[in-house]
């Protein structure tokens, strides 16, 4: 139990932050993953083939690769990446992308095809009549989406997006390989420092038991502020 | 683009993804069974079997997939007692503790499956085979057993997907599957992109055979 307590003896401190960073990439993930759906959603839904064709590459091969593959992309080719599109505009220095950023990238655009996904699903099955009514009452395009559409998306996206969630905050145990420290990372330094692998590892599960735990339990109330009226 | 180095890896990696492949079916193969009994106790009425049950089920779903290996792998052999029993011969390999890992982290997501589908049998149907004097060992074995598997196909396809990508975490323990040799070629050529291509295509190939395979059998078995 020394080993878990705050301060120089133990990795409780440690592990508390390690906690907060997992939980700041997981949000930044989600969002991340939102401005993508946010793009790919509309294009999903457009009646251009060609358009159609782009959302569905970005849904089916996000879903179809491991996660792993995915952050080894970023990992090792982010850089390259940033530093080819900055030689183009005349910056030829090297450029080391920050862990936080890469890590937030690579399990955000997973995110964002699952929640692609959802949105999809979601606005399909609003009924046809919603859309008429509100051309009746001549809402503006501004209008109709925001005050009739986009509540009754959430009320039918939200079950599956608190999914979403669990996976993207699964996922970003993953970025520990690219050295970004969260919980999985930090229960790694933890367990080679003190050779005690079986505790940190399982307090690691502890911790992440806990996070699904509360945030199930945030999401339930927004699924029931949502539902009002139902 | 480098094809040369496309072309070069792309035996390499075939040979992992048979690793890949070995590692999802083995697992799922364990996983059924781990579902399957899981899912009978979920049905029990007994209070502290459905919780212990639905515990299981609760735990393996919400920690991460590398949580578990790392416990399984790097946590287990710090146990003296372990070492000493049969069990270690087991437990020394990265390979099998990969596949306990796998294979309780699947049955613990087919366990809930199995259970919806049990869940979702009409009642009536039941009660048919009962008003039939069919015992109820064999109304569970004749009647419920297959309408569930049927139930459960299409999410079984999707756990199957998901599994077949959670394989790729073998690779943190040292073992080289597609996702293992794809990271070993990165890291020695600095090529990502490449070999990002190669190797996402056969897992995408994967992908296809199995959705395809899972939709075919949906439609054979149709109630219709």
């Amino acid at each position: 139990m020394e080993l878990l307590a705050f301060g120089d003896t133990g990795w409780g401190d440690e592990l508390f932050y390690a906690t907060l960073m997992t939980i700041a990439v997981s949000i930044t993930a989600m969002f991340i993953g939102f401005l993508f759906a946010l793009i790919f959603t509309p294009l999903k839904l457009s009646k251009n083939k060609f358009l159609n064709f782009i959302a569905n590459s970005y849904t089916t091969i996000i879903r179809g690769v491991p996660e792993l593959l995915v952050i080894y992309l970023f990992f090792f080719g982010g850089t390259g990446a940033v530093m080819y599109v900055a030689s183009i505009f005349g910056y030829n220095e090297y450029i080391e992308i920050n862990a936080f950023i890469t890590g937030a990238f690579a399990i955000g655009i997973i995110s964002g095809a699952y929640s692609t996904e959802v949105f999809r699903g979601a606005i399909q099955s609003i009924d046809k009549g919603q859309f008429e009514a509100a051309n009746v009452l001549g809402l503006n395009n501004f209008g109709k989406f925001f005050k009739i559409i986009l509540p009754q998306t959430l009320r039918l996206a939200i079950p599956n997006l608190s999914n979403v969630w669990q996976i993207t905050l699964k996922d970003t145990s993953l970025i520990s390989v690219t050295g970004l420290v969260e919980i999985m990372r930090q229960s790694y330094i933890a367990a080679g420092s003190t050779r005690d692998p079986l505790l940190f590892y399982s307090f690691a599960a502890v911790l992440y038991l806990l996070l699904t735990f509360v945030s199930m339990k945030l999401i339930n109330r927004l699924e029931v502020k949502y539902s009002r009226g139902y | 683009m480098d094809l040369e180095l496309m072309i070069n890896s792309f035996p390499k990696l075939l040979n992992a993804a048979v690793i890949t492949l070995k590692l999802l079916s083995v697992s799922l193969i364990i996983g059924l069974f781990i579902g399957l009994f899981f899912a009978i106790l979920r049905l029990n009425k007994n209070i502290f079997i459905n919780r212990f049950a639905y515990g299981y089920s609760y735990v393996f779903r919400g920690t991460p997939l590398l949580v578990q290996i790392f416990i399984i792998y790097f946590g287990l052999g710090q146990i003296e007692y372990l070492r000493s029993t049969v069990l270690w011969i087991i437990l020394k390999e990265p390979y099998w503790c990969a596949i306990i890992a796998f294979a309780l982290n699947t049955g613990a997501y087919t366990s809930e499956i199995l259970r919806s589908a049990f869940q979702t049998i009409k009642p009536g149907i039941i009660e048919a085979g009962k008003s039939l004097g069919i015992s109820n060992k064999v109304i569970f074995y004749k009647i419920q057993i297959p309408i569930a598997i049927r139930q459960s196909l299409p999410a079984y396809g999707n756990e199957i997907i998901l599994m077949m990508k959670g394989t790729s975490l073998a690779s943190t323990v040292t073992i080289m599957d597609l996702t293992g040799v794809a990271k070993y070629i990165i890291s020695t050529t600095f090529k990502p992109i490449e070999v990002f291509i190669v190797a996402g295509g056969i897992y995408l190939f994967m992908t296809f055979i199995i959705h395809n395979v899972i939709k075919f059998l949906e439609k054979k078995y149709s109630f219709n």
